[in-house]
């Protein structure tokens, strides 16, 4: 303990930590999105596109008008267009969910690329962080708790989901359609509205994930902002049960997973650089095999969603 | 839907005579060609709109197009040369799609098809080319398979939803390629862009005579053909279809619903590791990251716009590789950003899902609509 600043093997789990509150925010934003349109009883793929969408118009608006809020306004709007296109067309009859959900995601990407050229060089403000860690001196623990408004957001509205899902009006509605179309239709719910409600709020929180991405971290508009979160995310609510604050706690270990790579980096383990960029993925089709059944159906799994049934 | 019947209306004993049965028939089957032609006709028709909101002139996009996928014998011979890929890739989408399931990791088998023939093809260089291509395809398929069977094997016995697990399975095929490329297998000489040892020259896959296509694009059509008779002429693909149909029924009546779902996973695979063995054998020389091109991404366009039929699979792909070789061409003209092809397959693919909804109301496709009004 003689260099305050060589915080040495310390500075893997502390890069970890750091990384895992850099890294899962879009996580939690995208899984708690998902997890409100699959408690509809409908799934999104696609919000790997709006994901990556609301990366780009995020930034560009960020750019043109110089507040990365407004360009997170940007974001969840375009998101709400795409959640209720996605909505409206899967309320016809023979119309795949999954199918769409494909195909939305190549739409929003190309739309993203193509919209998005010219916005690769400028560059944005960037959404403010709150420095947490100011009674350490050392600066490893500084950075690892310099943390993102929306971060915290993220943590808030995971509490308000799962008590909004219990004990709001609301909350009941989305609930009963995804649990039973006719229960539902019996109630005078019309189930293709409330899931086109739905499926427009969690396009909205997936686009405001993208939009964390391009600004803060990684904090730049490029065509590989995304690497593939929007549908990790929906792995993710699978593990997590569609229980919003599981979303929270599940975002977290893909956040550290993904935060392994570049923490042993820093302190010069390069060897396996690929594979240690492969461990979210591993780590989520573990979870995946661990937790998926083929007898039973998944506990809390909403009735009418085609993913488990 | 049983209100349309002729047997719920009571229809049935309605003596039809021989020349109505054949329209009847005609109507039938014309309806599988005219709504997805016309679903490609409004897809074109609404990214023409997205051009003139821009700007641009549609007109110029159709005739460029034309022009850079089939308007000479050159930019035929690139679009088929584009084609050949998709034609596999997209059976590794299709053939799961029979059964029920919807894969899009074909990505993931293609690279570690691609991988496993160059790892194998090295070590062999020498042998006769026979000896080293047999063995190249036999490592691609292999590989290509073992993956993707995998994922048929997850959904049947574990109940892992195929959909998430092959794509996240291709994210770590692409990792892993990227690793054993720039550690084990990297040739040293390789510099600014990690690669294997190449094959030679003397091992390449040449090109059909006289045409400048090499013959992958001959393999992806014998491969469309020969999954076309699988999936309609024998008691496997009746199977297969079956269980696609409805799992519960299937198992009823005591198929064996898990070898069927591995087997199809495991061909499909296949299919697409031998894309990135002829990607090897064919054009690139050795594995490296441009194997990761994307083939298995629109390899999924593909199979579902052909409506997971092997041998509409053919045109279709021919199609898109056409509108990916006239990309670089509406580039240059238009000043396009080259993602004009992604939006372009995006809108397709939206309108031709969509149009799955239309299947059945049309009445003149429908001769029971025709009798219901006849009483």
């Amino acid at each position: 303990m003689t260099d305050p600043s060589g915080v040495g093997l310390w500075g893997v789990p502390l890069a970890i930590l750091g990384g895992a509150i850099r890294v899962s925010t879009p996580f939690i934003f995208v899984s708690l999105g998902e997890t409100i349109t699959e408690r509809s009883g409908r799934i999104n793929l696609g919000l790997e596109g709006t994901l990556v969408f609301g990366a780009m118009i995020g930034y560009a608006t960020a750019v043109v008008t110089g507040s990365p809020w407004l360009g997170l306004c940007a974001a969840a709007l375009a998101g709400i267009c795409f959640g209720l296109f996605h909505g409206w067309i899967c309320k016809f009859p023979k119309v795949n969910d999954i199918a769409i959900g494909i195909a939305l995601m190549q739409f929003g990407t190309g739309l993203a690329f193509f919209f998005g050229k010219p916005f690769i060089q400028p560059v944005a403000p960037h959404l403010p962080a709150i420095p947490l860690g100011f009674w350490s001196d050392i600066p490893q623990v500084k950075a690892a708790l310099d943390v993102n408004v929306l971060f915290i957001l993220g943590i808030v509205l995971a509490f308000v989901l799962y008590w909004a899902f219990r004990n709001t009006r609301v909350g009941l509605i989305i609930r009963v359609v995804g649990d039973s179309s006719d229960a539902a239709r019996a109630m005078g719910l019309n189930p293709n509205t409330v899931r086109l409600f739905a499926t427009a709020a969690g396009g909205a929180l997936a686009a405001i994930g993208g939009a964390y991405l391009s600004l803060y971290y990684p904090g730049s508009w490029t065509e590989r902002v995304s690497s593939g979160q929007g549908l990790m995310a929906v792995a993710l609510v699978i593990f997590a049960r569609w229980n919003p604050l599981g979303c929270f706690l599940a975002a977290l270990l893909f956040g550290g997973a993904g935060a392994l790579g570049p923490a042993l980096q820093s302190v010069g383990v390069t060897q396996g650089y690929y594979l240690f960029y492969a461990a979210p993925y591993v780590l989520t089709l573990l979870i995946m095999i661990a937790t998926s059944s083929r007898t039973r159906s998944l506990s809390g799994a909403p009735g009418e969603l085609s993913i488990t049934k | 839907m049983t209100d349309t019947t002729p047997e719920a209306l009571g229809g049935t004993t309605l003596p039809a005579p021989a020349y109505g049965a054949l329209i009847e028939q005609v109507a039938r089957k014309s309806e599988a060609v005219v709504i997805p032609v016309g679903a490609i006709i409004v897809g074109l028709a609404m990214f023409s709109l997205f051009l003139v909101f821009l700007g641009k002139s549609p007109v110029d996009f159709i005739s460029l197009m034309y022009k850079g996928g089939f308007g000479s014998s050159f930019s035929i011979q690139n679009s088929l040369t584009r084609a050949s890929p998709l034609l596999l890739t997209a059976l590794c989408v299709a053939l799961p799609a029979r059964l029920g399931l919807v894969v899009i990791g074909g990505e993931g088998a293609v690279v570690l098809g691609g991988l496993a023939a160059a790892a194998v093809g090295v070590p062999l260089l020498g042998s006769p080319y026979v000896v080293v291509i047999g063995a190249m395809a036999v490592a691609g398929m292999l590989a290509g398979g073992i993956w993707i069977g995998a994922v048929g094997a997850l959904r049947h016995y574990r109940g892992v939803n195929e959909t998430i697990s092959s794509l996240l399975m291709s994210y770590i095929a692409i990792a892993l390629m990227n690793q054993i490329v720039e550690g084990p297998l990297r040739d040293p000489s390789s510099l600014n862009k990690p690669s294997t040892y190449p094959i030679g020259k003397d091992y390449m896959i040449g090109n059909i005579p006289g045409m400048d296509v090499h013959w992958g694009l001959v393999v992806g059509i014998v491969a469309c053909v020969v999954s076309w008779v699988l999936i309609e002429k024998t008691t496997w693909g009746f199977a297969a279809r079956v269980s696609g149909g409805n799992v519960r029924a299937a198992q009823i009546q005591g198929l064996a619903v898990g070898p069927l779902i591995v087997g199809f996973t495991a061909l499909a695979g296949a299919f697409a590791g031998l894309a990135g063995m002829i990607e090897v054998g064919a054009v690139q020389g050795n594995a490296n990251a441009s194997l990761a091109a994307g083939y298995g991404y629109t390899g999924i366009l593909v199979a579902f716009l052909a409506r997971h039929n092997p041998l509409a699979i053919i045109p279709v792909a021919i199609l898109l590789g056409g509108i990916d070789a006239s990309g670089g061409l509406l580039q240059r003209r238009m000043g396009l950003p080259d993602a004009s092809v992604l939006v372009l397959e995006g809108i397709l693919f939206i309108v031709i899902l969509f149009s799955d909804t239309l299947y059945g109301r049309f009445k003149l496709f429908n001769p029971d609509l025709w009798l219901r009004n006849r009483q």
